[in-house]
């Protein structure tokens, strides 16, 4: 077992047990935070697979970013899962569980066909600069040019969108009154 | 070197994991969070496929989908902001308009 092989484990199993915790919670902060631990485990994965500038941008962008607008909005929204305090007596919930296992299996079962040949599988020597930031930008700023300009739409209509459904609908609320 | 079938499957679980949060969790920023996960698997999936195939164009998917996902975390967040104003509560069970 070299070491390798024993980050991949630690990683794998922090990454697991933080998305496990997370979906457990009743706590919507606490989640939030599960999540930031998994995604930093997997991150490690990333870097493992020599995706050095992904595994950087997940950390900055998801953890930085993403988690800290979910945490704003249940600040916002001031919850504390007392809501759902009685979730736990619900029926059928350990019946639901069977489909996320029925999908794992069936996912797994093809993952071992496909590796089933000795050499499939088998990860090949790549360039010491494999991932790194020159080579990512590389091949972002030629072949994949149009693509990365039209996220920056996406981006403007998500931000129009966002703030048009969260603002105050003042002419309602006078309707109303 | 972990051979690539670990990471698919790991991949795997932890879309799984993120299935089980939006079918069995009943508050919606867990569902979503959830939701979040699930993309996070498949990004996995893709960065080790780029690297099995030495092809760096995977990185450029997963930049593309990290893009896709905070577009989709700003709209969805303000969705539940509404559902918050005009119910009180971010139960999924106590929205059933479309049943009706």
């Amino acid at each position: 077992m070299t070491l390798e092989v024993v980050i991949f484990y630690f990683a794998a199993a922090v990454a697991v047990a933080g998305a496990v915790m997370m979906i457990l919670q009743r706590n919507p902060v606490a989640s939030v935070m599960y999540l930031v631990i998994s995604l930093v485990a997997q991150a490690i994965l990333y870097v493992q697979l020599q995706a050095l500038f992904i595994g950087a941008l997940l950390i900055i962008v998801y953890a930085g970013a993403i988690l800290v607008l979910f945490l704003f909005v249940i600040m916002i929204l001031n919850l504390r899962g007392e809501e759902f305090r009685n979730e736990k007596h619900r029926p059928g919930r350990a019946a639901k569980i069977i489909i996320p296992v029925v999908f794992f299996l069936e996912v797994v079962a093809i993952i071992k066909q496909l590796a089933a040949p000795p050499a499939a599988g088998r990860a090949t020597e790549v360039a010491a600069d494999f991932g790194s930031v020159e080579m990512v930008a590389g091949r972002l700023f030629r072949e994949y040019l149009f693509p990365f300009e039209l996220t920056s739409i996406l981006l403007l209509v998500a931000i129009v969108g966002a703030v048009v459904m969260a603002k105050r609908d003042k002419g309602k609320k006078e309707e109303e009154a | 070197m972990v051979p690539i079938p670990h990471f698919l499957i790991l991949s795997a679980l932890l879309f799984a994991t993120g299935t089980a949060g939006v079918i069995i969790s009943r508050n919606l920023i867990i569902m979503f969070m959830s939701i979040e996960l699930m993309l996070n698997a498949g990004n996995l999936a893709i960065i080790a496929f780029s690297r099995m195939n030495n092809v760096v164009d995977g990185h450029v998917f997963v930049f593309l989908i990290l893009t896709v996902a905070a577009a989709e975390a700003a709209v969805g967040l303000a969705i539940i902001i509404m559902i918050f104003r005009n119910k009180e509560s971010i139960n999924a069970d106590k929205f059933s308009l479309l049943k009706r």
